[in-house]
């Protein structure tokens, strides 16, 4: 009797082991995925004045502040030859892709609670979803770098010294968007259980911009920080980019690949970790 | 026939009370008993789940050992009171959350409907959520794309589906997400009582469509409270009671087991305990029918208490509830100081009152006429039976209670002389 048709399509179990991440579940709910991005996009300027206009507001806004107050007030040196507009547009423009990517996949259980404890899909889609609708935002506020990038080149007869390493810049991107996903999932996880984190996320992230080089490069560090600022795999990525496009700027391979071996290291365990909290956190959030 | 759902021992546990205080030293007593190779300690100490006996542990299972088959094809029903567990089953049948114990196997894809409209996002609009909703409840892009027409069609809100659902009435928005999920074509299907809004003609079509469903050979496992609509499109039907299965079988006989069951016995010993009162026992004066009591003679109840201190006021107050807890009405006594010793609060409903419905009874001692001292819900079930009926009309009277001593008075109107011919 039990041993005919034994070939189950689905089978319900106690947690399985959180290794198996169901990837192919994941590829199976791929147009989710796009239609999770495009509601982010178009649900994100509906029903403003100025539209998509805003994507360009918040880091130009920004910028204008922090040359303001990082450049004219508290006198930052930003190194010999870039504009400091094009410093910190350059920086914030890169910072906030990787912040976003982390505080809004850290809220992810708290934010989908409701979705979550009704309907089942691979849960991986929301951060993954929340990557790439940063991500278009963040190619959205390049362009507006490349904008101003090109306004002081032409009007006010800037040289960049843009070397080969802006071929890195993919990479770069991907490691930012590696890290923000992996730690964001970790916070996700904890929270869900020990929601004093979600406090301490906000202003964590503004600490680690500023322990991060964004609004200074990491030049003008005394020695003994520097070493520490090392450590940093966000440190290497901002500054490598700088690197790319202004030709200013430390670049190490060494630090790199670090970088790239710890974001590996947090978004596997990022990924684990998730996997694991999915299959619980309905029955404790 | 072959097997759509097969669930093994399946049982879950939850904790009660509060959740974080205390976890992570829990969640550190049980990783240390994993690793030592032991039982999870929080595992034995489970207790079944009748939420009207306060248990002695925080941590009850809300399924217990659940085995069933269901075949393909089939229409299965889940009845039980609340908090028997359905909505766990659902959840887990769902992928929601995951069993603490046991397995389920599943052949064919499926579609679980615990809600409609999950995922509606209010500033899209209704054509922007069809895709979205169609895409969280798993299906294809391009699957949406070839019936989007007839998904429009069905949910009759054709004209709006430019505008963004934060507009739409509750009622269109209720269609428009539940025309998505009719459009699903899995294998099985599991549906929560979502059926229950909306208006009349709309109810009718999603009966409809699942019977459609059923039609088409595909496996329906249905939850509701509306014992006609389980009738009428289940064929067998699963009763749960405290997180275990009490019956499986055709639909008919569970479900008039389920009816049985809600009737308690008609005499409940309580000995809920709080300042020095116990309140001992409700009883009902029911001519010895197992909770039964006919509708055209007067009904008793008795609420009797101990008490072993002086308390200068005290009532008693009877709860009547729907099964499915509304209440409908409460019949509270004056209240009486009361020195130690044994007391009966004793109530009588007139004849011709109630209906022939279940009527669930919580009880509720009261101090001083304001503060509730105990309270006991769903401490017995009672049904209303009807003996003989005067009149034509031979059908079931709707309403939850049936006043049918109510003075009316018939007057015949006086004729005017109408003036003239009229014209």
């Amino acid at each position: 009797m039990s041993t005919k048709n034994e070939h189950w399509d689905l089978v319900i179990e106690p947690s399985q082991s959180p290794f198996r991440l169901n990837l192919r579940d994941v590829w199976h709910y791929r147009d989710l995925l796009y239609l999770l991005v495009r509601r982010d996009f178009v649900s994100f300027y509906k029903q403003t004045i100025l539209g998509p206009a805003w994507f360009f507001l918040q880091p130009l806004i920004t910028t204008i502040t922090f040359t303001f107050i990082f450049g004219r007030l508290a006198k930052i040196d930003t190194g010999d030859t870039i504009p400091q507009p094009l410093f910190y547009m350059a920086g914030i423009v890169t910072w906030n892709y990787f912040a976003e990517c982390l505080t809004k996949t850290s809220t992810v259980f708290k934010d989908n609670a409701g979705i979550f404890g009704k309907v089942y899909f691979p849960r991986l889609i929301m951060p993954l979803s929340i990557v790439l609708s940063n991500l278009l935002k963040f190619g959205v506020q390049l362009l507006l770098f490349f904008i101003m990038l090109a306004y002081y080149i032409i009007a006010r007869d800037y040289h960049p010294g843009i070397s080969a390493h802006i071929l890195l810049f993919p990479l770069m991107v991907a490691i930012m968007a590696g890290l923000g996903l992996g730690l964001g999932m970790i916070i996700s996880a904890a929270t869900t259980k020990y929601r004093d984190l979600a406090f301490l996320i906000t202003f964590g992230v503004q600490l680690f911009m500023y322990a991060t080089p964004v609004i200074y490069p990491l030049s003008t560090l005394p020695e003994a920080a520097r070493g520490i600022m090392q450590w940093n795999p966000m440190a290497p990525v901002i500054e490598g980019i700088r690197y790319g496009f202004f030709g200013e700027g430390l670049f190490s391979w060494s630090y790199l690949t670090y970088s790239m071996g710890i974001t590996t290291i947090i978004l596997l365990f990022g990924m684990v970790i998730f996997n694991r909290v999915e299959k619980k956190f309905v029955d404790t959030v | 026939m072959s097997t759509a759902i097969q669930a093994e021992q399946v049982s879950k546990l939850y904790h009660l009370g509060e959740i974080g205080t205390g976890t992570l030293s829990r969640d550190l007593e049980r990783w240390v008993a994993r690793v030592r190779g032991k039982e999870d300690p929080f595992l034995k100490i489970g207790e079944t789940n009748d939420r009207s006996v306060a248990g002695t542990s925080d941590i009850v299972y809300s399924l217990k050992n659940i085995n069933f088959r269901i075949e393909q094809g089939d229409s299965v029903g889940i009845i039980g009171k609340n908090g028997a567990g359905k909505s766990t089953l659902l959840k887990i049948l769902s992928r929601v959350t995951s069993p603490t114990t046991g397995r389920i196997k599943i052949r064919g894809r499926v579609a679980s409907l615990l809600e409609v409209g999950t995922g509606f996002h209010p500033e899209l609009t209704g054509k922007e959520n069809i895709y979205l909703n169609g895409a969280i409840l798993g299906m294809r892009k391009r699957e949406i794309d070839a019936k989007l027409d007839e998904i429009i069609a069905f949910s009759g809100v054709e004209r709006y589906i430019g505008t963004p659902v934060k507009r739409y009435s509750s009622g269109m928005y209720v269609r428009l997400a539940f025309a998505v999920a009719a459009h699903l074509e899995p294998e099985i299907l599991i549906v929560d009582e979502v059926l229950a809004v909306g208006d009349a003609e709309f109810q009718k079509k999603c009966l409809g469509k699942m019977k459609d469903v059923r039609g088409e050979g595909r496996t329906v496992i249905f939850v509701s409270h509306n014992m006609i609509a389980v009738k009428s499109l289940c064929r067998t039907g699963i009763l749960l009671q405290n997180g275990e299965i009490a019956l499986q079988g055709d639909i008919d006989s569970v479900v008039q087991n389920y009816s049985k069951s809600s009737v308690n016995q008609s005499a409940r010993t309580i000995g809920v305990a709080e300042k020095g009162i116990t309140l001992e026992s409700l009883e009902c004066s029911d001519n010895g029918n197992q909770g039964m009591f006919e509708i055209d003679s007067d009904l008793t109840l008795k609420v009797s208490i101990r008490s072993e201190v002086h308390h200068e006021l005290i009532s008693a107050n009877v709860f009547f509830n729907t099964p499915d807890g509304s209440l409908i009405f409460q019949a509270c006594s004056h209240g009486t100081p009361v020195e130690p010793g044994h007391y009966a609060f004793i109530c009588t409903i007139p004849a011709n009152m109630l209906n022939d419905n279940i009527y669930a009874l919580d009880v509720m001692i009261v101090e001083r006429g304001e503060r509730g001292l105990i309270f006991v819900k769903d401490v017995m079930s009672i049904e209303g039976v009807e003996k003989k009926r005067k009149g034509a009309w031979l059908g079931k009277f709707p309403g939850l209670i049936r006043p049918m001593t109510l003075p009316w008075k018939i007057e015949k109107a006086v004729d005017v002389p109408t003036q003239g011919e009229p014209i």
